[in-house]
């Protein structure tokens, strides 16, 4: 009894008018604590390194959490769900660009040709700029005129390329601690994010064998 | 916004901290300097010896903990052993560092290094030498003089420092053991006891942590068997109570908590380069001309001092020791031998 009605609380929260404006608040929450955290000094020894992975962890987690939307939504039955995933998506966009700015500002030094040497002479950083460059794409084409310009089919074939980024943010993140041989946090996202893409994949593969049945 | 203006314009906040940024002058420098100043401002009959009074907060050895035993030192006078910049606060310097053996994360080794047992403590000095020995700390402290040496710190991540160090070279050291003709190399290996160090035995590195140098450059001045900093003795974190100092390598190649020196006649293998050859090499000289693989060397950021929008600055070659130190490495490949 109580479990319903704690589901009925939620499904209320998620369908609320204003459920959308909170739950970007709170996606921004961790980012306005790091950059609230630069301006008060109060990073440690060395702000830069602590901005620029901090913000890359903040985008490893965005992007676990918006892709749990789905399976989260099947295994509660709950559509709502579905009413934030782009919210969510648009974290993981914001927390990249904010991880971006942080490497070519503070460890670059905005030099555009520095920064496109590094891109074209280290795989790990050329990684992450493709990883972006997608996430972007799938950013620009996130709001509704987009799906009914592109087609709801190639919309949705463009924006299943998010688990291509995952993938890409694993392979950056185990590039970037290759060389220090620290790959417990690599392995921790990287397995949440291998079995949400497997769910996917699972799934897929159910719904085309019950059409063909 | 404050953060936007480099931290050497901030004295008031630095004072307030309770770290004195004088810091380039060294007591006996500066005790020198007193007294000249002292005898001019009496030759113009005490004019000027309030002013100076009021100096004398400007004029110290940097602080250190404030707890731990002082060491007392004095001027060295091997050339390069003072850098003439800004030295790192002790709080920086104490708390920020790369000391596997008690975790990974930087804050890490000051958290955790408490457990080290730093007495008794020996050295034991074995391999290709006339004399090998097992010699205790109160011994090693006393075979040779301290002095003062401030050095820059570049650590192969990208990041420096510029700390005040307290010891003497190692070559006094090795002078007494009376290397063997076949000794052409020195390793130096840490401690590695897995019940007071939580990370001995983690996957990241062989241990004990070892680390080595050619006869040459083990012999050269610069090279320093470390015992203090900032006029104390280290803190565990920075390696306590016998570390290493090469300051114109990368940071790694400072072997922290020595029990074992080596001389042998191979070339022996390192941590880092075991870890990973492509990496981190056997010189791992500073040298912004050879990039890591993953990232440029050509420049650093200072720690402590260089605000969090400034510029990186550019990283000197033998991290600014090339005078001393460059003909070591005379017709030498250094892209291949990095």
């Amino acid at each position: 009894m109580q479990l319903h009605a704690l589901r009925a609380l939620l499904q209320g929260l998620l369908l609320h008018p204003r459920a959308k404006l909170w739950v970007a608040v709170l996606c921004a929450l961790p980012g306005v604590y790091l950059v609230y955290g630069a301006f008060t000094e109060s990073l440690g020894v060395n702000p830069a390194e602590t901005l620029i992975r901090q913000s890359g962890d903040l985008t490893i987690r965005a992007l676990c959490y918006v892709l749990l939307v789905t399976p989260l939504k099947d295994l509660l039955k709950m559509p709502a769900l579905l009413r934030h995933r782009r919210t969510l998506g648009l974290a993981v966009l914001a927390y990249a660009f904010l991880h971006l700015l942080c490497y070519a500002w503070l460890d670059m030094g905005l030099e555009f040709d520095d920064i496109v040497k590094d891109i074209l002479k280290r795989p790990f950083i050329f990684v992450g700029m493709a990883g972006f460059a997608l996430l972007a794409s799938l950013g620009a084409t996130s709001f509704n005129a987009a799906i009914k310009a592109m087609g709801p089919k190639r919309w949705k074939t463009l924006h299943q390329t998010v688990y291509l980024v995952a993938a890409l943010a694993v392979l950056h993140f185990y590039w970037m601690r290759a060389g220090k041989h620290r790959f417990d946090d690599v392995i921790f996202y990287g397995a949440i994010l291998a079995l949400l893409l497997f769910y996917r994949l699972v799934q897929a593969l159910r719904q085309k064998m019950s059409r063909s049945a | 916004m404050s953060f936007l203006i480099p931290k050497a314009s901030r004295q008031d906040s630095i004072k307030s901290a309770g770290v004195v940024p004088s810091d380039i002058t060294s007591e006996r420098i500066y005790l020198k300097r007193r007294d000249l100043v002292a005898a001019m401002a009496a030759g113009l009959g005490g004019v000027g010896l309030a002013s100076w009074a009021s100096r004398e907060a400007w004029a110290q050895t940097p602080a250190g903990s404030g707890k731990l035993a002082p060491l007392k030192s004095q001027a060295s006078k091997v050339p390069g052993a003072v850098v003439m910049e800004k030295t790192t606060p002790y709080a920086d310097a104490s708390s920020y560092n790369n000391f596997y053996e008690f975790g990974t994360d930087k804050s890490d080794p000051a958290k955790n290094a408490h457990t080290l047992q730093t007495s008794p403590w020996s050295v034991s000095i074995e391999g290709a030498v006339k004399k090998p020995m097992r010699v205790g700390l109160e011994d090693l402290l006393k075979w040779s003089a301290m002095e003062d040496r401030i050095y820059r710190m570049r650590c192969v991540e990208g990041w420096s420092m510029v700390i005040p160090w307290v010891g003497y070279s190692l070559a006094e050291l090795i002078k007494r053991v009376e290397p063997l003709g076949s000794a052409k190399y020195v390793s130096f290996v840490s401690q590695a006891d897995p019940k007071t160090m939580p990370f001995v035995g983690s996957a990241i590195l062989d241990w004990p942590y070892t680390e080595g140098l050619r006869m040459d450059e083990a012999m050269h001045p610069l090279t320093l068997l470390t015992f203090g900093m900032y006029g104390e003795v280290l803190p565990n974190q920075s390696g306590a109570p016998v570390r290493l100092v090469v300051p114109w390598k990368y940071g790694f190649k400072s072997a922290k908590s020595i029990v074992k020196i080596v001389f042998s006649d191979k070339q022996p293998p390192t941590a880092w380069n075991k870890a990973a050859a492509n990496e981190y090499g056997f010189y791992s000289n500073v040298n912004p001309n050879v990039d890591h693989p993953r990232w440029s060397q050509a420049t650093e950021r200072r720690l402590g001092e260089d605000g969090l929008f400034a510029k990186r600055r550019k990283t000197l070659m033998f991290n600014g020791y090339e005078e001393q130190v460059a003909s070591l490495y005379a017709g030498m490949d250094l892209k291949k031998n990095f």
